[in-house]
């Protein structure tokens, strides 16, 4: 079998990266045109995929198989359904707008760039790998580059953002890999293979609840989940704007994308049990990471802490195990990555000219560019969820399924949504409104390369907003089929426990 | 009639039919090791020593010839090899005397290779199912000079591990050792007897056997701590090392008294058999285990046996330290294999859990103590016991896999302590004293070849995917958790995040850090002279480096290499 073309997806960025850090001496200006050839060239296999993705199935398409270590029974498996094809989409669209972003990276351009193209292919991969090892390989792969972007090209506190972001994710790795292992042993110890794994598992209750745990561990880190987040507002922080572009982007929903792959089917009575939990830590982390996000001076920070309140959805949309919610929960992730992504983009590229994020050193910053303006405007909107923008596509239906299942959830949730108004307008008040002073004075309106960046994104805030349906239809099956399938399993549960 | 007439007539010499095959590689880095001493003696006192030594070894030939009338052919070619030597010996010395150092080298590596060569053969003859047990004279678990040495699975695979270490170390210790100005005669000798030591010890199935192996490899490593001799780091760590190396010796040997006064045998095998049949005293059994593991504990560096490894580490010139670390653990967790998992399993209550109390105390007392450390070799030697105690989770799950993760293990673990200690080593060069985590600011940014292997390497450690760390560490936490040893694996888990933290510093150091203004270094004021690699250093290097990632992306071969020198145990 020839490699397909998901290999291609992971192949291409990975080829790129390889390439641009091999090849000796290469200056900024033909660097970053290698890393925009190859991430374009990923986007259009990525678009290829949605096209020839038939819509309505819930199964996985595009499948590979190949052995990889078949002594240790690890294979080489990769496949894509609903939720995963989003994800790599969203993975490959985010990427040359990166590039471009990054265009005039002149410091040690040759590992900047490399270090974006690897993420990518770790990434794609991660979101594609259907076995267990594979999988993280990809989670831990992906962890060096970041690693890499934050504490090099990052702010002045970038060396402790950068430590505190590896070994967060590393805790929570290990110990996702010691489920794993205790996994394959429990399904015979013939393979990690995801498929192979679901359908012979049979694990007893406490199993199940310790297995589930170190799952979590892992992405609960990754979305994060109150109180494990503290790495995240730091790593935002001093990231370079394409380095938190991507981690709130991408590398955020590898957590919520991992809760429903592999939470949830892997271990249904578990997830059942400690669902209340881990909402309770959802609603804690939406209303807490408003409110902090209030009070930031710091307009990145401030989106940072909104990010923790925003993943809260996504994990409350996912352990509301309602079909409706869930999907909800996938494409909050994709507009969550796109409006967060570009509130990012636009604060960076203010910050290259006026060299301050705080709050208060802006001024009437809508009269002085109002294209940058406009456009900050319009994506905060799709941040606070107004409807006919995207994100109200994505939260309505996690409000709407979840008040079906855990109403007390939704209805504190809720809360969030008007927090998000708040502090968000409040924070574009103060900034874009008022009379045009310090750094604003002077302050140069987007560039064509700027706008070539944050249009497209824009564009499809407004499109996600006004027409969000082939999401659904792609990501609905899958859902429901991942929703389904721990309500059988507790259902069967429960009526063993009835009959006794 | 006196006495003396009452005795049986002497029969005529009868040469044992000596098993020149199965030990053939110690022979080998015996052999040479001989050699590359008698042309550095020649070397020194040119032709006229060089004369009188092949005439000698001439004589001895002759001499071997002439009264060993019952010789076969096999003694023949052996005596023709050594008259051979001498006259090849004084040919080099003859033609190269000006550069003793590189004939020593090139000579050295040749016999480093020839034995890896040679154990290949082994393998290949052993693999094959017809012949393994059938031709004990070849390789075999039994009878291979009256049960000393068992030829199995383990010894071919360390064998391999050690003999790659030394090769390695060579060229990564080349120019390090002629700046030095350390690199004198006897440096190549004793890292092959050291290397024959520790072959010998991986092959020991007599307790008698390891103790002699320890000590072959043990004085060959004490000499070769202490070689800088003006350095006083340099011979604390020897005197340390030997003052340590004794006592433990001397509990191994209490270990082994024990042993065969409780199963009148020092057979490893037999003495395994004797006490599961005897039903010996718990107590004499206890005090029996317990002498072996500490005696082989200060070998393998476990927690508390730990004391002397950072400081020999630090004080040993540096490609001694990379050797030591890799080789010398290969082949005492060889022992370890040998001993405890294979002939004394009957007896696991007795050992596993002391075994697995030294290995939680290990990881987590390694990790911890390397958090704190400024100086890289100390900071590597804490990271070196850290290592021991994960590769104790293989041994610890008393399994075929747990026996091949270990092996498995200990090989990649070479790697990545040759190829760490290999760029120390360069950066000592620069830097003309110990290196800190503070002479690595910007290292990243002036010199990235060598700081990006350097971080290829400690990632490899801590284990991330895509590095042969990676699979190291999952083999060993597989096996662990295949026997219900899940408290073990999270300890370890544990250790590796704290291990990752000091890792990543010193990434952030090459690569986050501001370089220093000047090209001093901090606190000294010696103006750094730049970073030269040569070709020696960086071939090196460059093979570490892309062992580490071949077998990180494709471990399938190395993997089945193991399981199945795992499944050759007797």
């Amino acid at each position: 079998m020839a490699f397909g073309l998901l290999s291609a997806l992971i192949a291409v960025p990975a080829v790129t990266a390889v390439a641009i850090a091999v090849v000796p001496r290469g200056d900024h200006r033909s660097v970053r045109l290698v890393a925009l050839a190859g991430s374009t060239l990923t986007l259009a296999l990525a678009v290829a995929m949605l096209v020839r993705f038939s819509v309505g199935e819930a199964g996985f398409q595009f499948e590979e198989v190949r052995s990889w270590v078949p002594q240790y029974g690890i294979t080489y498996r990769l496949g894509v359904d609903g939720v995963s094809l989003l994800l790599v989409a969203l993975t490959a669209l985010i990427m040359p707008l990166s590039v471009l972003a990054a265009w005039h990276q002149q410091d040690r351009a040759t590992g900047f760039f490399a270090a974006l193209l690897g993420l990518e292919a770790a990434l794609i991969g991660l979101f594609c790998a259907l076995d267990l090892v594979l999988f993280y390989v990809f989670f831990e792969i992906s962890l060096v580059p970041m690693y890499a972007l934050i504490g090099i090209w990052g702010g002045a506190d970038r060396r402790y953002a950068a430590v505190k972001f590896f070994l967060y994710t590393l805790v929570g790795g290990l110990f996702m890999l010691i489920g794993i292992l205790y996994v394959y042993f429990d399904t015979g110890a013939t393979s990690f293979d995801y498929t192979v794994v679901l359908e012979r598992l049979s694990l007893t209750d406490t199993e199940q609840f310790w297995l589930f745990l170190t799952f979590f561990a892992a992405f609960a880190i990754k979305v994060p989940l109150f109180p494990l987040h503290t790495w995240l507002p730091d790593a935002h922080t001093e990231a370079p704007t394409v380095g938190s572009v991507i981690l709130a982007a991408v590398m955020l929903k590898i957590g919520g994308y991992g809760f429903l792959r592999y939470s949830l089917p892997m271990f249904p009575d578990a997830t059942v049990r400690l669902a209340p939990v881990v909402l309770a830590l959802a609603i804690v982390g939406i209303l807490y990471g408003a409110l902090v996000a209030t009070m930031q001076r710091d307009i990145k920070k401030l989106v940072a802490y909104s990010s923790v309140a925003h993943l809260g959805f996504v994990v409350l949309g996912a352990f509301a195990l309602d079909p409706t919610a869930a999907a909800g929960s996938v494409v909050q992730m994709v507009n969550h990555g796109i409006t967060t992504g570009t509130l990012f983009l636009l604060i960076g590229f203010m910050y290259e000219r006026t060299h301050s994020r705080a709050i208060a050193e802006h001024s009437g910053l809508l009269k002085a560019a109002p294209v940058f303006g406009g456009l900050f405007l319009l994506t905060t909107m799709a941040s606070i969820a107004l409807p006919g923008l995207n994100g109200f596509v994505g939260e309505f239906p996690i409000l709407l399924g979840a008040y079906q299942t855990v109403p007390w959830a939704a209805v504190l949730a809720a809360f969030g949504v008007i927090l998000a108004a708040l502090y968000l307008l409040w924070a574009y008040q103060r900034m874009f409104h008022g009379p045009v002073e310090g750094h604003a004075v002077g302050m140069a309106d987007l560039n064509p390369r700027e706008l070539a960046v944050v249009v497209p994104l824009v564009v499809l805030m407004l499109a996600i907003g006004l027409y969000p349906d082939p999401l659904y239809d792609r990501v609905n099956p899958s859902v429901e089929a991942i929703v389904a399938e721990v309500q059988a399993a507790t259902d069967i549960a429960s009526t063993g426990q009835d009959a006794r | 009639m006196s006495v003396l007439a009452q005795l049986p007539i002497p029969l005529p010499l009868q040469a044992m039919d000596f098993p020149w095959a199965a030990i053939s590689p110690e022979l080998v880095l015996f052999g040479v090791g001989l050699l590359v001493l008698l042309l550095d003696t020649a070397g020194e006192q040119r032709l006229a020593t060089s004369f009188s030594a092949m005439g000698v070894l001439l004589v001895g030939a002759g001499a071997a010839v002439y009264f060993g009338e019952t010789f076969g052919t096999r003694e023949y070619v052996l005596c023709a090899l050594v008259g051979l030597a001498g006259v090849l010996q004084f040919a080099l010395t003859a033609l190269w005397h000006d550069r003793p150092r590189t004939l020593g080298a090139i000579l050295t590596a040749l016999g480093f290779a020839g034995a890896l060569g040679v154990t290949g053969w082994q393998w290949l003859v052993s693999s094959d199912p017809g012949l393994l047990f059938d031709n004990a004279a070849i390789v075999g678990t039994d009878s291979v000079l009256g049960d000393m040495f068992a030829v199995d699975g383990v010894a071919l695979f360390t064998r391999f591990t050690v003999c790659i270490s030394g090769l390695l170390t060579i060229p990564l210790g080349f120019s390090y050792a002629e700046e030095r100005r350390i690199h004198r005669g006897e440096y190549y000798p004793l890292l092959l007897f050291a290397a024959t030591g520790m072959t010998l010890l991986a092959a020991s199935a007599d307790l008698l056997m390891v103790f002699i192996s320890i000590e072959v490899l043990s004085l060959s490593l004490y000499i070769l701590c202490g070689f800088a001799r003006r350095d006083l780091n340099s011979q604390e760590s020897a005197l340390k090392y030997f003052l340590l190396g004794a006592f433990s010796s001397a509990l191994l040997l209490y270990g082994v008294a024990l042993v065969y006064g409780v199963t009148g045998s020092t057979n490893i095998a037999e003495a395994g058999r004797a006490f599961a049949a005897l039903d010996a005293d718990r107590g004499l059994v206890i005090t029996a285990m317990a002498l072996l593991i500490v005696g082989l504990a200060f070998k393998t560096s476990l927690v508390p046996f730990h004391m002397w490894t950072p400081d020999v580490y630090q004080g040993a010139p540096t490609p001694v330290t990379g050797f030591m670390a890799g080789a010398t653990k290969a082949a005492a967790f060889a022992a370890f294999l040998r001993i405890f998992v294979g002939a004394f399993a009957p007896l696991q209550w007795s050992w596993s859990p002391a075994i697995a109390t030294l290995a939680v105390l290990t990881m987590l007392v390694g990790a911890v103590l390397a958090v704190v450390q400024t100086d890289l070799k100390r900071m590597l030697g804490y990271s070196a016991i850290a290592h021991a105690g994960y590769i104790l989770l293989g041994l610890l799950s008393v399994t075929r896999a747990g026996i091949s993760a270990t092996l498995f293990y200990l090989l990649i673990y070479t790697f990545m302590s040759l190829g760490t200690f290999g760029v120390l080593a360069l950066l000592e060069r620069r830097t003309q004293k110990a290196v800190t985590l503070d002479d690595l600011r910007g290292l990243g940014r002036r010199y990235p070849f060598p700081a990006g292997l350097f971080a290829l390497f400690l990632l490899s450690l801590a284990g991330i995917p895509g590095t042969a760390g990676f699979i190291a560490k999952f083999a060993v936490f597989r096996a662990a958790i295949e026997a219900d040893q899940v408290g073990l694996v999270v300890v370890a888990v544990v250790s590796s995040v704290i291990a990752a933290f000091f890792y990543i510093r010193v990434i952030v150091a090459m690569f986050m850090d501001e370089e220093p203004v000047n090209e001093e270094a901090p606190g000294t004021g010696v103006v750094l002279a730049p970073l030269e690699s040569t070709t020696g250093t960086s071939f090196g290097l460059a093979v570490a480096a892309a062992a580490v990632v071949a077998f990180g992306v494709l471990p399938g071969a190395l993997v089945d290499l193991a399981r199945q020198a795992a499944s050759l145990v007797g």
